[in-house]
Order: C-alpha cells, then structure tokens, then sequence
C-alpha cells in the first residue's frame, strides 16, 4: 500500500533521500535549489523512482524539468495525488 | 615526420595496491598480489578518494580508473590545469568487460522486484564507456574520447590508438589506459565453464604445471603528450610510445592462433612502427597468461617476431604477480614495463619452476635481475592478445 500523500510525509521522504545523492543534510530545505545541493536530472530520476514507490505518484520527465527547489519537488507530489 | 609520444604520467590501482610505483617495487621485490585464487585489490577504498556522488555514479571498474587518472595526471603536473586547450586533449580508457557488477546487480532487481525498481543509473554505470566519460569528466578533456572493448587487449589497444590520436595531430595530448572490475560470480562461472581459469588458483605462466589464468581487476592510466611540447613545457618525461601494432588471428573466438602468426606480426608492426629492430629490444613483457595455449602460442610468436635475438632477451609476465587483468592488463603491463625500463631491471615471472619442453626462452623465473643493457636504449615489448583474436603490441622505451 502506497503511504497517504500529506506535505509533511512527503517532504520527510524526499529530505531523506538527498543525503544519499550526496547532497548535505544541514542544506537540505524546501527552499534550497537542487543546483545548490548538487542533485542533477540523473538523481531526480532516482528520486522520481523513490517518490512512485513511496506514494504511487509519478513524475514524468516534463514535470522534472520544471521543479527547481525541494519545495518545488514537494509541491508537485502533493498537487499530482490530489 | 611523426610526431614523438612523451609519458609523462603514471598511474595504476592493482592488486598489488595503489600506485604505478607500488606495482612496480612489489612486483621487482617478488611480491604476489594473488589471494585465494584471485587478484583481489584489496586495498582499494572508494570512499578515500572520491565523493558520496562520485563513488555511486561510478562501477567499480570506473572508480580504479579515476583514482588511477589522479595519479597519472598529478605526476605529470596536470593537477589544477591540464598544459593544453582542453579540446586538444583526448581520453581513452578502454575495459574488456565494464560494469558487470552493476550489470548483474541491476539484473537481481528486474527478476525480484520488478522492471520498476530498476535503477536509472543502470546504463550509466554498467557502460563499457563509463570510465572513459568520467576520467574525461573530471579532468575537463574535451578532445576525443571513447573506449576500445577489445577483451584483454582493450588497453594495448587504448594506449596505441591514443598514440596515433597525437601523432596525426588529432590531439596534443591523450589520457589513456583501461580499467576491469569482474570479479562478480557471474564472470567467475562464465570464465570457469570456459575452462580457462585455473582450477588451482595458480598463475604461473610458461610453468609446465600451469592450468589456466588467475582472475584480477585494476586500472592503469597513461598521460601521453607529444613530445616536443612536452619539453617546451618542462615536463619530467618518463618514457617514449614508439610504436604500436595491432593484428587480428581472424582464427577463432578464444583460442589463440597455435602457431602465434598474428602476435608476431603485431610485435614486427609494433618495431617497424618504432622504426627499430628485434636486436634494439631489451626486455619483452609477456602477454604471458598461464593458460596452456596462450604461453605456447605467444613463445611461438615471440621466436618469429624477434628471431635469433631473443636469446638474450628477458621475458617476464606481470600475471605471475597480480593475476589476469583482463581488458586492464595491457595498460597495467605497459605501466609496469616502463619502470622496469626505467630501472633497468627485469622483472621475475613468479611461480615458474618447472619449465616445459619447447619453453626455452629467458622467462625470469622467480627472481627480478639487473638489465644489462651496456648504455643501450632501454626498448621494451608489450604484448597484449584478447578474445576475439585481437593483438595489440606496444612498443616503449624509457626515457
């Protein structure tokens, strides 16, 4: 069973998964920019991957090009379940 | 004229541990890297030099190589800014295999948890060009680069076409070498049903008792410049490229050509190419695999190729030491051919005690000996054959 798309559950999710991108966890805000964290398009495919299979939730590719923040990030999830 | 090749970089991760020179002096002091039947690197940490992204956007064949492009590079004083427009630098890591770790990891994922949960770093990493497009990457060389997949022949092959990149005035300079990293169950099986591993876990090429080659991984990188502007630069050159044949037995997937026709044609390219011949030869590292056909056919060759001078020719295989490299052993052995060159030593061939009938050159058995090269040149051979029939020879002299 997917988990319930909240803000908070998802954004616990996706700050979780940054570090392991190489992205310092001190950083890791809704408002920090993935330039700044150094997460590229091939990680946000990971993290796309992470999201689906935590929430049911799929990004596609259009959908990536427009995040720019973790906040974005977040924001999509949460619009695409509802 | 041709342009000259200057090396003016080492760099190598064998299971002899880190370092172009660490091989080298741990080879020459009769050292094995071979553990449990395999030449594991087992001083390799990811983690000492590369970042939490570096290190998982990278095989391990890829990581061998990065490390081996840091030593190389900082050696020729390339560390913050490589001596030429970056365009005119080129890469060439070439591997036999590449990613089959991630390969068969990914492969565990499709079949357990589905096509979903396949990572989209897969390709990225699994790629035989991975290593060529990272050291590439991080060093900012923005001339050619690609990777030969030509088994265990790839880095002969990668250094010999880097060669040819910079005396045709493609390039200035060329970041070359290889990298393997198979020592995954899958290439265990695979190799073992072919019957060319060593039910023993013993590599002693040339050696009667031999039974098939020893599994290894590692990397070695090259940096070659031309030359002239090499000097102009100030650079400490180490060693010389001067030439290169490459041939192909046309005969059969694995098996060598039991005559050796196409390996002696390469090592007489290779000379020719270098403008040299068979007596300017000083040492000859053996492909030398300690498979049974292989150390016969490449005697065979060895004797075509360079006549009535290989009688006082040493030739020695680096394998006796750290295992089969696969597509990493021709730059790993070029790389331990040019500081023995350098040293004026030739390197032992370990392990080989009973010599078989019709194996009758100077192989070195055992223990390292001074070249007694008598103010000569020191010109050195470097064979590397591979699956598929492909023999690439280079031919080096120390500087």
């Amino acid at each position: 069973m997917a988990t319930a798309v909240t803000p908070e559950a998802v954004e616990k999710v996706v700050f979780d998964a940054l570090p392991q991108f190489g992205a310092e966890p001190g950083e890791i805000t809704r408002e920090a920019t993935f330039e700044d964290l150094d997460v590229d398009s091939l990680d946000l495919a990971e993290l796309s991957q992470i999201i689906e299979d935590e929430f049911g939730v799929q990004l596609k590719g259009d959908d990536i090009g427009k995040i720019k923040t973790v906040g974005d990030a977040v924001d999509m999830v949460v619009s695409r379940a509802g | 004229m041709k342009r000259e090749i200057a090396v003016t970089g080492l760099g190598a991760v064998t299971p002899l541990g880190i370092g172009a020179r660490t091989l080298h002096e741990r080879w020459i002091a009769g050292t094995s890297g071979i553990e449990d039947g395999e030449g594991t690197c087992s001083e390799f940490d990811p983690t000492a030099y590369l970042s939490v992204k570096e290190a998982r956007r990278s095989d391990r064949f890829t990581q061998f190589a990065l490390v081996a492009s840091d030593e190389a590079l900082k050696e020729a004083g390339w560390e913050d800014e490589g001596p030429y427009d970056p365009k005119r630098i080129g890469c060439i890591v070439g591997t036999g295999i590449g990613g089959i770790d991630t390969l068969t990891r990914s492969h565990q994922v499709l079949l357990e948890q589905g096509a979903k949960k396949v990572s989209p770093l897969s390709i990225p990493l699994m790629m035989g060009n991975a290593a060529a497009g990272a050291v590439s990457m991080r060093h900012g060389l923005r001339g050619p680069s690609f990777a030969p997949v030509s088994a265990c022949s790839a880095g002969a092959h990668s250094i010999g076409e880097a060669m040819e990149l910079i005396e045709y005035g493609r390039a200035d300079a060329v970041v070359a070498g290889s990298s393997e990293a198979a020592l995954v169950p899958l290439a265990r099986a695979a190799f073992g049903a072919l019957d060319a591993m060593s039910d023993l876990g013993i590599s002693r090429p040339f050696d009667a008792r031999r039974d098939g080659f020893v599994m290894g991984e590692g990397a070695a990188i090259l940096v070659l410049e031309e030359a002239e502007q090499a000097r102009a630069r100030g650079a400490n050159i180490l060693a010389y490229v001067r030439g290169y044949g490459a041939t192909s037995d046309a005969y059969h997937l694995t098996a060598p050509d039991s005559a050796g026709a196409g390996a002696a044609e390469a090592m007489r390219i290779a000379l020719a190419d270098a403008g040299l011949a068979p007596e300017d030869v000083v040492y000859v590292n053996a492909h030398g695999t300690s498979t049974p056909l292989n150390d016969r056919a490449e005697t065979l060759a060895i004797k075509a190729a360079l006549g009535d001078a290989v009688r006082s020719i040493p030739v020695s295989s680096t394998k006796s030491a750290i295992g089969h490299l696969l597509g990493a052993a021709g730059s790993v052995e070029a790389v331990a051919t040019i500081l023995a060159l350098r040293d004026r030593i030739a390197p032992p061939t370990l392990g080989l005690e009973q010599p078989e009938e019709g194996l009758d050159l100077d192989y070195v058995p055992g223990k390292a000996r001074p070249l007694d090269i008598d103010g000569k040149p020191a010109v050195g051979l470097s064979n590397a054959f591979g699956f598929g029939g492909h023999n690439a020879v280079l031919c080096l002299e120390a500087a």
